[in-house]
Parts: structure tokens; sequence; C-alpha cells
């Protein structure tokens, strides 16, 4: 089978192109998509190769060009709104929770919101507290949105379509840190499915839950654990709403100990949830208590090594995980 | 540890019976203990709670090694209180094992795993040492535990048959170098006994008929009530009376070997409950279930060989006791009475008893008054 | 009762007196207690009992002296139980 060599970033944008191409109802639209390119470059080209009506850029004003995408969607088309980063969602954040998600609720079923809407999520360029945040857990937390994070190339290049197939608004979140992540994909790449958690590598000791960005980090983490005897699996969630609950328990049913590493804040987060339902529904399995890395409890630093130090990294992975194996760490 | 006789130097822990936290009372079996002479109920001679287990299922520790710890009542905080004491013996030196973290307040550290697993394999997490975080028990704690767990298994009967054999010699030999026998004999005229037990027995069922030893049993404990320098212990150069009349009864094991566990208070007993107890023992001696205080409380033994056919017997002290009484076989012999050469059930008796702690004069007046006790057989 | 089902249960009662005994050998004509070691008062008393049990039969002590032998149980036994 032959393979193309590309990048996260390519890959998302050789998916846009393909709904584009398969499917005239799909458009995209977003703060900079059209003549620049993109903020971090994903929709460079497609204005020369599909033109304004489909490659349309929006004023800075994310809750109304989210609120046109909600509308486009209830008129019959399927839109693909790019917010630059999840700060800046909070904007639309009205639009999204009280249209978006609720619309097909109180309809009464007769009106469904096809949109899916992409975002960048996630620090480590030094672009400091309002640029830098995590908070797709904040929006795995609403009824009615599907909220997805594609982590490798596979999946940059399969979750649009898929999503553009749901009838229901999807979040995809892109960690910036990934776009530059290059590797080779099938030339045939497409669709994936965006229902199931990946078991990304198999182990005996540890479950490592984890996903976005977190992912590359987390399986260094892993790879340095087993030179030191420790078999840890890593877990990349994919879809953050839904939960993949059977493959989470599953995993640490096999392991016995769980560690979720999340670059959200602590307190109130996607792992405290995750950890609940471990809690709720394996807790007769476990052989450790679960335990959570996660971004310190303060607004994102700009200093390098200060947002180094509070965002999670493979060191720290490997500490807790060594922790609940070995009792040490 | 407890000493269940002077003839124990180690004993490997079976089985945990408590937990730390669990409330125990005096007399309550707290472990099982393997031993030459089977596995054996260790009972706590202190009320409390368990604070802490010292020693984990499946190792061997000397005498005298603190088992537990127990907070006895009205204690304010952990106080070191062996588990059971050790019994009338030099103890050994009490080396207490590094101990399993418990977390603040006394309870367990143990994930659910380990637990689940443990509960599911008969495992008490109590007796094991934590490798998880904080001094966890882990769930591979467990399964080390029960992968070892056959270390912990009784000991084979050979091995125990040796290993009896060996203590055997070891006390008999102590007896021999530090005991001065004397010995006193004389003949028990025991046609009363037995008349009154026939008549006894005609009017029981099966089930419910007295042995002459149990009369024998019961005239000599009444009679040791008047030879206190007969019953008891001889400690670090002295001799200690026994805090009660407590009759060792030589039990042969099937295959070899014997045991001589404790008849409690038997000077206060009746004859249907010595019976009862004594037909217990057996049966529990032959098992190897024999409890601590049984094995560790004898204050004298009484050994009836007649039904081998002998005679008479010349018994030798179990030290740390100061005396032995032998039986032999109830036979019909001539003997006079009132000048006249009748016959009659004549049974031999002989007193082994440590000149250290009585004499003659004293040894006979015992043998004296247990003749005259079996003279009025309906009185025992 | 013929003297096979009286021979077995005189047997199955003397073994669980005497657990370790191998009592398919003896030699019926000999005393118990010298073909079987360890088999003493209390043995024999668990034995007498285990036949009271099995035959439903009071068995007075003057009569122990007839069960010495397995032959003689058999034959104590086989007149009692005719007896009745």
């Amino acid at each position: 089978m032959s393979t193309v060599t590309t990048t996260y970033r390519e890959a998302i944008r050789e998916a846009i192109r393909e709904a584009l191409r398969r499917d005239p109802r799909v458009f995209l639209m977003g703060e900079d998509v059209g003549a620049y390119g993109g903020c971090f470059a994903v929709s460079k080209g497609l204005l020369d190769e599909f033109g304004p009506e489909r490659i349309r850029d929006t004023p800075l004003s994310e809750s109304a060009f989210v609120g046109a995408g909600i509308g486009a969607a209830l008129g019959g088309m399927r839109p693909i709104v790019e917010i630059m980063t999840v700060n800046f969602s909070l904007l639309a954040l009205d639009q999204i929770l009280n249209n978006a998600a609720t619309l097909l609720h109180m309809s009464g079923g007769q009106f469904n919101v096809p949109l899916v809407i992409r975002m960048t999520t996630g620090g480590g360029r030094q672009l400091a507290a309002q640029h830098s945040h995590s908070l797709e857990g904040w929006y795995a937390h609403i009824p009615g949105l599907r909220v997805l994070a594609p982590a490798t190339l596979e999946d940059a290049r399969g979750m649009l379509w898929s999503a553009l197939e749901d009838p229901d608004p999807v979040l995809i979140f892109e960690h910036a840190l990934l776009y530059n992540q290059a590797g080779t994909l099938p030339a045939d790449a497409g669709a994936v499915d965006i229902r199931r958690a990946r078991v990304r590598r198999p182990g005996r000791d540890v479950s490592l839950i984890t996903y976005g960005g977190s992912l590359p980090k987390t399986l260094e983490a892993a790879g340095r654990l087993a030179a030191e005897g420790i078999d840890a699996e890593v877990i990349d969630l994919r879809s953050l709403r839904p939960l993949d609950d059977a493959t989470i328990l599953a995993s640490v049913a096999a392991t016995r100990r769980a560690v979720i590493v999340d670059e959200g804040w602590r307190s109130g987060s996607l792992a405290a949830e995750i950890s609940a339902r471990i809690m709720e529904n394996a807790f007769y399995e476990l052989d450790a208590p679960v335990a959570r890395v996660c971004s310190a409890e303060v607004p994102m630093p700009y200093a390098r090594h200060l947002e180094q130090a509070a965002l999670p990294q493979a060191d720290t992975v490997i500490r807790v995980a060594r922790g609940l194996v070995r009792g040490d760490g | 540890m407890p000493s269940l006789g002077s003839d124990m130097e180690a004993g490997t822990l079976l089985e945990w019976r408590i937990a730390p936290g669990d409330a125990v009372s005096r007399g309550d079996v707290v472990a099982v203990v393997d031993t030459f002479k089977g596995a054996i109920d260790v009972e706590i001679f202190e009320t409390g709670v368990v604070e802490e287990i010292l020693v984990p299922v499946g190792e061997k520790v000397p005498v005298g090694t603190p088992l537990a710890r127990l907070r006895v009542e009205g204690e304010p905080a952990a106080a070191p209180v062996a588990a059971a004491p050790a019994a009338p013996v030099p103890a050994a030196a009490a080396v207490a094992p590094p101990a399993a973290v418990p977390a603040p307040g006394g309870r367990l550290r143990a994930s659910p795993a380990a637990r689940q697993r443990a509960a599911a394999a008969g495992i008490d997490l109590a007796t094991l040492r934590g490798s998880g975080p904080q001094g966890a028990l882990t769930l591979a704690d467990v399964e080390r535990a029960i992968a070892v767990r056959p270390a912990a298994r009784a000991m084979a009967p050979a091995e125990r048959l040796a290993g009896m054999r060996q203590a055997i010699a070891a006390a008999m030999l102590r007896s021999k170098r530090e005991i001065p026998h004397y010995y006193l004999g004389t003949t028990l005229d025991m046609a009363r006994a037995l008349a009154w037990l026939e008549e006894e027995n005609a009017r029981r069922p099966v089930t419910g008929r007295l042995l002459a030893g149990v009369l024998l049993l019961k005239a000599v404990a009444l009679a040791l009530r008047q030879a206190p320098e007969l019953n008891g212990h001889w400690l670090d150069g002295g001799f200690r009376p026994g805090s009660g009349i407590h009759v060792g009864t030589a039990i042969a094991l099937r295959g070899g070997g014997l045991v001589a566990p404790a008849l409690h208070a038997a000077d206060a007993a009746t004859p249907d409950q010595l019976m009862a107890e004594l037909r217990q023992l057996v049966q529990r001696a032959r098992a190897g279930s024999l409890r601590s205080s049984e094995l560790a409380d004898a204050t004298i033994t009484v050994t009836s060989l007649g039904e081998q056919g002998v005679d008479t017997v010349y018994g030798i002290i179990h030290p740390p006791q100061v005396a032995l009484v032998g039986f032999g076989r109830i036979a019909e012999r001539p003997w006079v009475v009132d000048g006249r050469v009748v016959a009659r059930p004549l049974l031999q008796a002989t007193l082994s008893a440590d000149h250290r702690a009585s004499d003659g004069h004293r040894g006979a007046r015992f043998l004296a008054l247990v003749e005259s006790l079996l003279q009025e057989p309906e009185t025992l | 009762m013929s003297d096979t089902p009286i021979r077995d249960t005189v047997l199955r009662a003397l073994g669980e007196a005497v657990p370790d005994a191998d009592v398919g050998h003896l030699d019926p004509d000999r005393r118990l207690r010298d073909q079987l070691d360890y088999f003493d008062s209390i043995d024999f008393l668990n034995f007498v009992e285990g036949l009271h049990k099995a035959f439903n039969l009071d068995i007075p002590e003057r009569d122990y002296p007839q069960l010495a032998t397995l032959a003689g149980c058999i034959d104590y036994l086989q007149t009692r139980l005719a007896a009745r």
C-alpha cells in the first residue's frame, strides 16, 4: 500500500479539502482562514482552490460567526467553523451551549444542528495565559455535543469527515503543538471511527490515560518506563464526550493502576471525571489509588521554564507511574 | 510464641484468627501454631484490642517472640503485650520482626484488588507486609503470600514424628540430668472402685459410661490438694506451686510419640466431666489440634500403661514438673483381707517425684491418700 | 441377619474408632487389642458406642469381654440380634 509523508496540519487540510470536494454543502469559515491561510496555516491554499463562497473570512466576532454557522447548519448546510483557540471560543459559548447543543431538544427533535467547530487548544508555545489554556474538558461537560481530540495523523485526517456525518454539533480540538508532527499516512487514508478510544501502546502494569497534545509526552513516558521494567499501557481517549468507558475500564481492570494525563487544570477536570468513573466501576480491580497528572492551577505562565513547569511532562508521568507500581517514585 | 512445654524451642505460625482492631477476651483462640505436637490453637491470656500483628503466617519464630501487640482494657495507647505469655520456662529473647506499616489509627492499608484476592484465597491481610504506595498491601503482596503458603503448611507426619522424638529426647535427658528422682510404689485394692463403677455403668447407657482411669485421675487430683509440693514447677532454682491442679494425661499418638495435655482443674471436675474432657482430649491430641493452655499448663503428669499389660510404671518426670504418677494394669491377684487370702483386683501405683521439691515422706502420704480416696469411689 | 453385613458394620465401627488401623486383615480369633496398635480403652469405648448406634443395641459392660475378638463380636451380635 502506498503511503504519503505528511504532517498533522496537512492531514487536517487534506480532510477539509476532501470534505469540500465530496459534499457541496460543506464550507469553511473563521478568522483569517481565507486570504491569510489560517492562523495555524491549516487552510493555506484552500481559498484559491475553492473560492471565497466556500472559504469565508469572518470578522473578529466569535459569537456572530459561530451563530452564523449554527444558522447555516439549520438551513441545510454542513459548515466547518474554525475558532482560533479555545480561549476565544468562550465568546461563542452562549451560541455553542444555548443554541448548538440544545436546539434539537428545544425544538422537540425538529431541528438538528450538523455543525463542526474546529479549534486549537493547549499551551507550550509561550503564548501566555490568554492563548494557552486547555478548556476542552468544559465542553466535554455539555450534553448535546460530541467532543473529539485527534492526537495522531490518522485521526487528524479521518475525524473531520466522520464529524460532518454526525447530524449533531461536533467540536474538534487540535492541540497547537501537534500541527508540525510529521509522519506517513496511507495514500487512501480517510474517515475513522470517532466513538472509541484506542490503545496506543499495550502494557500490563499501569494504564496511562490521555488524549490530544499529551499523547506524545505520555508515549515517551511509557517508553522510558519500559526501560526500567514497567510495562505501561497508553490509552488515547480520542473522544472526550462521550467517553469510551469500556476501553478505559477494560484497561484498568487488566493493569489495576491508572494515571490520567490531562493538560486541563486538575480541579473539576476531565481527569477528575475519568477518575470518578474508574472508582464507580472498577474499584475492586484497583491495586493503587488512581493518579492524575494535570496542569498546575495557575494561569499559564509566559516564561518558558515556568510554562514547562506548569504543564504535564513525561518526567512527571514517569514518577507518578513508578510510585503506583513500585510504591516509590 | 508460647512455650507449649519445656521441650519446645520454636513454632511456625499457621494461621491468624484475629486482625488489628479485633476485641479479644481471655481464653479466645487467636492463632494456630504448628509444632511437632500438632497444629496448636493459641489462646490469649489478656482481654483487650489487637493493635498489631507482629509475626506473619508461615514464619517460624523462637519461643518467647511476641506474636502480636495488644491494648489491654483501660490502657490508653499502644503497649507491647505478647499475644500469648510464655509458659513457665525461661523465655527466649523476644525479637520482633519488622512489622507491616499500619495507617494512622491502626487501620490496615490495602488496595481493593489486594483485599478481594486475599478474601478469595483466605489470606489474612494483617499478617502481610505492604510494598505499595505508603506501605499499602498490593495484589502482588497477596500473590506472594499465596505463592509461599505451602511453607506455612503443617509439618508432614514423618517430620512431626522426628521433631517430637527429638523433643522427647531433650526433655527426658534434661529430666534425668537435672532432676533427682525418688520412686515410691504401692498396691491399690481396686475392688470397691470397680464394684462401684460396674454398678454405675450398668445403670448408664453405652454413651455415658465411665472408665476406671477417670477414677484414678480424680483420686490423684484430689490427693494433690493435700500434697502441694508435688503439684507445680521447678523453675529458676526454686519450686513454684501450680496455680491449680492441672493433670497432664499421657496420650500415646498413633504412629508414635506422645503428648500429655492438661485436664484443667481436675480436682474440681466430676468424674463425668473428666470422662468427657478426657475423650475430647484424646481425640484432639490424635487429630493434632490441641490448645496452647492444654500443653503449657500441666502441673503434674499421670501415665497409665496398664492397658499394655505392664504391672508397674517407673516414670521419668516431665520438666519443669516435679512429679509423675504411674499406673499399671488392674489384675486379679491374691490379697490378704482380714487374715484370709482372697482374689482382689489390684493395681500398682508409683510416684516419681523431684527430691528438690518434696521428700519421700510427703510422697508416701500422697500415695496413701490416693489409695484411701479410691476406697470411697462414690465421693470422687 | 447373616454374618457378612454384621461383619462389615463391625469393621466400619472399628475403623471409625481407630482411624489409622488396617481393619481389613484382622485375624478373627485374635484379640483386637493385640492386633491394633494404640487400641486403648477409650478407643474400645468408641467402638462399643459405634456398635450401639449401628445396631441400636444396648451393650452392657459385663458383655464387653465377649467383644474382645472380631469373631466374638460377630457371634455376640448375631445372638443378641436373633433374640430381639
